[in-house]
């Protein structure tokens, strides 16, 4: 019987059984950022401990940056003392710091695959439970609390139990119009919010071989909202060739060692996994949430549930919960919904290509009077690259407002916030409630397009329809 | 650093109803502006327990009869959503030292474990049970004992799982894995040095 990519992995960085039972498991890159690191260096400060790798943990700077003043001091002195408190870490135990002036800091996820540091075979771990975003390239990567950043700092390894394995295949195509991002949606809709715990995601199928890099990513991202605390796929040409010639990748003899070992790494044809669910391409159309957890959701052409089509009480209970929040009836259509915010950017959908796809129909089009669009690339390096490309002024003529990079808006620990009961067409992740910073904010998870479409009608919208996205001729 | 071997909590108990309560809500991100975890349990659940202009609301925790409770009590998937350790901090922070729920999200549930606070999941219909006897009594003693896999209160008991590597770890006092981790360095420097990547800087 075959091995999955996670199981080789899995034994490849194990260094023994703990006494509890529990495998101690060498984490081979370690992400931090300024939110769930300082505690942790402050535990080592206490206990006299040193760094065990330093060069194995990369730093970046995301959740409180602000995207719109560049000058520190920042106006939120807590913001301040955040930023000012992980460069102090980073020189004293000699990490590498992708700060705010070297052009390359961005949100975590965004980095780490950019600088080609996200390899496949390899153990990632970072304080944010979006790590499962560099599953994209076949690695096991983990979301940790801070004890544990504090652990992998001081041992480069983590005390876990192993996980078990679902492979989700999707086969078939994907209609014009529908995305990564609604891929995900269904597979959360369909199996729940914690369906997928104590299981890492295998994502495969035709779809998924056809994907980019960055679609790829989009699904992995996600994984935890769904339960799965690791999502991967497995690494192939699509992933060599996306992180040939970056930054960390290898380079001359030793990048055609590294694809070879890379490759060893993907399931085998013959693994056993302890569950498989398929799902088809052409089932899933542009998804949307309804509610206040990510698997609230429903295709743009449905209506929003009503509370007695619960199953159970506590069912029946979530959905009265989440209609009272959002304001909505049971029963009335998603679509033509009134929006107050259109944000798009985060670790989900803040890359070049959403950006680029975006911009190709938004081109000559203009932001609703009611409405405040904002875009925030994901890093400086998208950031860059699409202002080489004129993406920007795009966004601009349009009424977006283009911001610099970071989490934004995603989680509002910056001062990017939703006011009062606004209802926000997002590209991020999540819909929980005060998540994008107001108590009784609303948030509609959608695919980027979907954003935009949202942006320019000034209501939820099919962007299929807005953007005159015409569904092939059935045969 | 042998820690303290925990194999039973009891205090008080307070319901927080719901499925899906996710970290969000445990502890909303604008007090993680912090460099520190001190002072968290001051907000935890904040925005459920006081309205936008920060009086209390109606809500269990703000309920005096059960002030002074240590294990809270809730539905499915609790801790759903952002890894942040500052959630289970908070619970802990603010006096909480035992979760009993349906089911736990995984990060929150491993935080929580390291932090020695146990997370014990109940059937539906038995946490129904046990959360009729704290409403007709706040006063009423509840433990959860790991040794057993039992909750207890008043004459009634109720059964209770948890993962078994996170229950020997609490009942032989081996939560905070960090002395073990380090314990291994030799092995952790082969495992490294047999890893090409490991060598990139």
């Amino acid at each position: 019987m075959g091995k999955s990519l996670f199981q080789k992995v899995w034994d490849a960085h194990s260094v023994r059984q703990l006494p509890n039972g529990q495998t101690q498991l060498l984490i081979g890159t370690h992400l931090i950022h300024e939110v769930t690191s300082p505690q942790a260096f402050g535990m080592l400060r206490e206990k006299g401990i040193p760094v065990k790798y330093p060069h194995r943990t990369f730093a970046t700077v995301d959740h409180i940056v602000p995207t719109n003043e560049l000058a520190e001091p920042y106006s939120d002195p807590l913001a301040q003392a955040m930023i000012t408190e992980l460069r102090k870490n980073c020189e004293e135990y000699g990490v590498k710091f992708f700060d705010t002036t070297t052009g390359m800091q961005g949100i975590v996820h965004i980095v780490g695959p950019e600088q080609g540091i996200t390899q496949p075979g390899t153990t990632i771990a970072c304080g944010d439970s979006h790590t499962s975003t560099h599953g994209a390239f076949g690695a096991v990567a983990f979301g940790i609390g801070t004890s544990q950043v504090r652990d992998v700092l001081a041992t480069q390894t983590m005390a876990l139990n192993p996980l078990k394995v679902r492979r989700i295949n999707v086969d078939g195509k994907l209609a014009p119009g529908v995305y990564a991002k609604d891929v995900i949606l269904h597979i959360i809709r369909t199996l729940g919010v914690n369906g997928g715990t104590g299981f890492a995601y295998e994502y495969g199928g035709e779809v998924f071989d056809n994907f980019t890099m960055e679609e790829r990513m989009t699904v992995c991202n996600m994984s935890i909202e769904g339960g799965a605390r690791v999502g991967y796929v497995n690494p192939d040409e699509t992933t060599f060739e996306y992180l040939k010639g970056r930054p960390y990748a290898p380079k001359g003899k030793d990048w055609d060692a590294a694809v070879e070992r890379w490759q060893s790494f993907a399931s085998d044809a013959d693994c056993d996994y302890d569950d498989v669910v398929n799902i088809r391409a052409e089932d899933i159309a542009p998804t949307v949430t309804w509610g206040i957890n990510p698997g609230q959701a429903v295709f743009i052409d449905q209506s929003v549930p009503k509370k007695e089509e619960g199953k159970t009480v506590s069912e029946r209970a979530s959905i009265a919960e989440a209609l009272e929040h959002m304001q909505f009836e049971g029963g009335t259509a998603i679509k033509g919904v009134k929006v107050n915010v259109a944000f798009l950017g985060s670790c989900t959908n803040g890359r070049l290509s959403d950006l680029r796809e975006v911009a190709q129909y938004l081109k000559g089009r203009k932001v609703h009077p009611d409405v405040q669009a904002i875009c925030v690339p994901g890093s400086q390096g998208v950031s860059r690259i699409a202002e080489e490309m004129g993406i920007d002024q795009i966004f601009k003529d349009a009424g977006f407002e283009w911001r610099g990079a970071g989490c934004s808006m995603c989680l509002a620990m910056n001062p990017d916030k939703l006011v009062g009961d606004q209802l926000c067409a997002s590209s991020s992740n999540r819909n929980f409630k005060g998540r994008q910073g107001s108590i009784t904010g609303r948030t509609v998870l959608m695919s980027p397009l979907m954003v935009a479409a949202a942006a320019v009608t000034g209501e939820i919208s099919d962007a299929r329809e807005v953007f005159g996205i015409l569904e092939p001729a059935t045969v | 650093m042998s820690l303290k071997e925990i194999s039973k909590v009891t205090g008080r108990a307070v319901h927080v109803p719901g499925d899906d309560i996710d970290t969000d809500r445990i502890i909303p991100a604008r007090f993680m502006k912090c460099v520190t975890f001190d002072g968290l349990g001051e907000y935890m659940f904040y925005d459920v327990r006081k309205d936008a202009d920060g009086n209390d609301r109606k809500h269990p925790l703000n309920d005096p009869s059960y002030e002074g409770a240590s294990i809270l009590i809730s539905g499915n998937n609790f801790g759903c959503g952002s890894s942040r350790e500052h959630a289970p901090q908070a619970i802990y922070r603010a006096g909480f030292r035992g979760v009993i729920a349906e089911g736990f999200a995984e990060i929150f549930f491993g935080n929580s474990t390291q932090l020695g606070m146990p997370c014990v999941t109940a059937e539906g219909k038995d946490i129904e049970k046990l959360v009729a006897a704290i409403e007709a009594d706040p006063s009423t003693e509840v433990t959860i004992d790991l040794e057993a896999k039992k909750i207890r209160f008043g004459i009634a008991a109720i059964d209770c799982e948890i993962r078994e590597g996170a229950r020997s770890v609490l009942l032989n006092g081996h939560w905070d894995p960090l002395q073990d981790l380090l314990a291994s360095e030799e092995q952790v420097e082969a495992v490294a040095g047999s890893l090409a990547y490991m060598a990139e800087k």
